[in-house]
């Protein structure tokens, strides 16, 4: 299998980079905007992720076995956050700007009536502890299951599990109180 | 055991709904790429053609990572001019998108030069 892999061309990994960028780049977007709470710092995120992943493809490609390389990524953009985040020195200094994305994603009725409740909910998540945050986006803007989000975070199966649970009653508390 | 509140969920997932990209992010990303990819693909591909036993072929290598180097210099650049033309128009907002541009290159160099 990695021999195969080693002897690709690099005009066919090239392609198949181009193919996995184009099949992912809206979720490694939207784990960046969620991650970071505004556009410019996730445009650089995205950025960074693509580029990054480029530099290490080949070595990916040999050692997924197979498996869907999306973990790999979001796990890539995870890292560059975190970063961030020591870089700086700091958290998302400002809210999700839920507006652009609340009113992209609903009609003006909805909005009227669950706007609230939807950002009492994006505020709840931005209270949640960093990887109780990062699994449900994981979960819920990117659709991975368990086993994609225990690979992207590096965690057993039963932990992520376990943590995605925590996570969803610890913001329902939030959310209700 | 995730399961127990299933309209909370419904909720979350109303609130978390994917966002796009803005569609410059996807053509700035896809040219960037492109860049790499096919600059350095030229210069390596010379490099290869030509006689490895030649001391004199061996500075190829560095042509080909200083190719890789100037796309990501590009980058940068194109990220600086982004980050002038969003904030105020003024001397200081120029040179603070400068300096982290400088900064930024020197980043990116360092993952190139350490990655070869």
């Amino acid at each position: 299998m990695s021999e195969q892999a080693s002897q690709k061309p690099k005009a066919q990994l090239d392609k198949e980079f181009s193919d996995l960028y184009r099949a992912h780049l809206r979720d490694v977007y939207s784990y960046a905007y969620y991650r970071v709470g505004d556009h410019h710092d996730a445009e650089d995120l995205t950025e960074q992720t693509f580029l990054q992943a480029y530099r290490h493809f080949e070595r990916a490609q040999r050692e997924s076995d197979g498996r869907p390389l999306r973990p790999w990524l979001i796990r890539i953009a995870h890292n560059l956050a975190a970063n961030l985040y020591r870089d700086r020195s700091r958290k998302p200094v400002s809210p999700i700007d839920d507006t652009t994305t609340l009113t992209a994603m609903h009609t003006t009725e909805q909005l009227v009536e669950g706007r609230d409740e939807l950002s009492r909910v994006l505020d709840g998540v931005q209270q949640l502890p960093d990887d109780r945050r990062e699994a449900l986006i994981m979960r819920f803007a990117l659709g991975m299951d368990n086993r994609e989000i225990a690979r992207a975070l590096g965690r057993s199966d039963g932990a992520t599990k376990v943590l995605i649970h925590r996570a969803i009653k610890q913001l329902e508390e939030i959310v209700h109180d | 055991m995730t399961e127990a509140a299933p309209n909370f969920e419904g909720l979350l997932r109303e609130a978390l709904a994917p966002v796009e990209p803005p569609a410059d992010l996807a053509e700035r990303l896809e040219s960037t790429l492109t860049s790499i990819t096919e600059m350095a693909a030229d210069e390596l591909e010379a490099w290869e053609l030509s006689a490895m036993r030649d001391p004199r072929n061996w500075a190829r290598p560095a042509a080909a990572l200083l190719v890789g180097t100037s796309a990501g210099a590009a980058l940068v650049l194109l990220r600086a001019r982004r980050r002038a033309h969003g904030s105020p128009a003024s001397l200081d907002g120029v040179r603070e998108a400068a300096e982290r541009a400088v900064a930024d290159l020197g980043r990116e160099a360092r993952k190139l030069l350490g990655d070869r």
